[in-house]
């Protein structure tokens, strides 16, 4: 596996199939008495927030936290970030205190890229502008295998149709999607309004399409995103009841989807606008779900990154009993 | 016995067990069990993996066929818990599969191929405890090949096979290899095997395995 975090894209087959059944191993350790591994003592795990989030930060801090890593949380309100101080000089605070991982989120597209050339430790992208969001499209991508690929030990998402809805522009969230679900080998489709869809959107390998109805009918998979106002600079559609009416997902709409399709958001919801609160909290979301699988899957992501010498390698030839290693 | 020839990696090694063998000390381990925890009682097998599991499965079957009662198997994985982590890339999980009942005022039966250092006992303890209390843990191996590092020993074992460290001790099992047999042959890397940077090649990795337990 790679030493950091910064794409999906980055990620091959195997190093994704890795990463998802060491994650269905872990999420077991959730239903032990002692949710704890020994695992990564004595490793520091910083995060490094320079914007808002709840959840992500909360999750990574308790994967860290089970793996038994020290977790340092930094914050840009309150720090010296408020004060002028540049994200190499923080770089360099974070590399005097021995931070082996840094899980890193900014606003600006690129951070943690630039990041990973001036710290040593592992840098794991949490969210860069409306870049990528890794993590976040591993969980997705875990919730999709355990909701709908039966035993998955090793499976991809081969011929598994997703359909990714609403603010495709802003959105890191579907750009990671878009890259991790087509290397594992699902039939993505991206619908919005033509005024969210980035530019350069032909060369992503998946397909396009303005109409929301006609895409629910044959996907097994929906996955609404949040309308971002704080990013919304400009006019994208003319009001919020009209997007919602187009593009939010309703009671009426999910009458379309076939029996077994499941309905995603990453959160936080606008409840009321791109999904209905009935339709959010009805037996086919995997909302709630997905925060617990965020769980597995960073403690996967950090393992791999940080528990052995060097990252993993995922092992396509070696036999099973490659894995029991020399010494023990 | 049918000679595991043919495959290339197993050149040079000499069969030490052959099936029946195998088949002997394993229904030889199932009495000992039956007669010191009396008739198996609240016992629970765990197998290592990868080999220990087949084995636990195999004298779970044959506990049941003696005392027409089943027994629980299953697996508890030590790979977060090595202390060897360090030493080498992060590696993938094998499966813990505890018995619905769990371990809890159980007597657990730790069950693997190979006996070497103890490291992997050790590891095992350690993961049994964030598990549950069991009454008492006891040790099954197949094979004990001497060396420990650590104060541990086996309360049933299938073989003492007194070794040198520069040997390799394979097992093989029907389940994972597609027959069943212990080899013993020469390292062929030199000396490394035990600190943890010995070769890596998939074919030297199985018998790196047998090199430790």
């Amino acid at each position: 596996m790679i030493r950091h975090l910064i794409s999906a894209g980055d990620l091959t087959r195997d190093d994704a199939l890795l990463i998802l059944d060491t994650a269905d191993e872990l999420a077991r350790v959730a239903d032990r008495p002692i949710k704890k591994l020994p695992t990564l003592r004595g490793r520091t795990v910083v995060n490094l927030f320079f914007e808002d989030s709840t959840r992500t930060r909360i999750s990574f801090e308790a994967a860290a936290k089970r793996l038994s890593a020290d977790v340092i949380n930094f914050s840009a309100k309150g720090s010296s970030v408020a004060k002028g101080e540049s994200l190499k000089d923080t770089a360099m605070t974070l590399e005097a205190m021995g931070a082996d991982a840094v899980v890193v989120r900014h606003s600006a597209a690129g951070a943690p890229h630039r990041l990973a050339n001036w710290v040593r430790g592992s840098v794991v992208n949490a969210g860069d502008g409306a870049h990528e969001h890794p993590t976040q499209a591993l969980l997705d991508a875990f919730t999709m295998r355990r909701r709908l690929g039966g035993t998955v030990t090793g499976q991809g998402l081969d011929g598994l149709r997703v359909t990714i809805v609403g603010d495709i522009l802003h959105s890191r969230v579907a750009r990671s999607n878009v890259l991790l679900l087509s290397t594992l080998g699902a039939e993505v489709t991206l619908v919005a309004p033509p005024t969210l869809f980035p530019v350069e959107i032909g060369g992503w390998p998946c397909a396009t399409g303005y109409d929301l109805d006609a895409a629910l009918s044959k996907t097994d998979v929906v996955m609404m995103l949040r309308v971002q106002r704080e990013r919304m600079n400009a006019a994208y559609f003319p009001s919020e009841r009209e997007y919602s009416r187009r593009y939010g997902l309703d009671a009426a709409r999910m009458a379309l989807l076939p029996e077994h399709a499941i309905v995603m958001h990453p959160g936080p919801m606008n409840r009321g606008v791109e999904i209905a609160a009935e339709v959010a909290d009805g037996a086919r979301s995997t909302i709630v779900e997905q925060v617990a699988n965020g769980v597995s899957v960073r403690m996967a992501v950090l393992y791999l990154l940080l528990g052995g010498l060097e990252p993993a390698q995922p092992a396509t030839t070696a036999p099973p009993a490659a894995t029991r290693g020399v010494s023990a | 016995m049918s000679m595991p020839a043919g495959s290339p990696a197993l050149a040079g090694y000499k069969p030490v067990l052959d099936a029946a063998d195998i088949g002997r000390a394993v229904t030889r381990i199932a009495h000992e069990i039956l007669e010191r925890t009396r008739g198996a009682e609240d016992v629970i097998l765990l197998g290592i993996p990868t080999r220990g599991v087949p084995l636990a499965g195999r004298l779970a079957r044959c506990i049941e066929q003696v005392e027409g009662r089943p027994v629980p198997a299953g697996s508890v994985d030590i790979t977060m818990y090595r202390d060897d982590l360090r030493m080498r890339p992060a590696r993938a999980l094998g499966h813990t599969d505890l018995p619905a009942a769990g371990i809890e005022g159980k007597t657990v039966v730790l069950v693997d191929d190979v006996l070497y250092s103890g490291r992997t006992v050790r590891a095992a303890l350690d993961a049994l405890n964030d598990l549950g209390r069991p009454r008492a843990v006891r040790l099954a191996v197949l094979v004990d090949r001497g060396h420990r590092e650590l104060p541990i020993r086996a309360d049933y074992v299938g073989k003492n096979l007194p070794t040198s460290q520069r040997e390799v001790v394979r097992v093989l099992l029907a389940e994972v290899d597609g027959q069943d047999a212990v080899l013993l042959g020469e390292a062929r890397d030199q000396a490394g095997r035990r600190d943890g940077t010995a070769a890596r090649g998939s074919h030297e990795a199985p018998a790196t395995k047998g090199a430790q337990g």
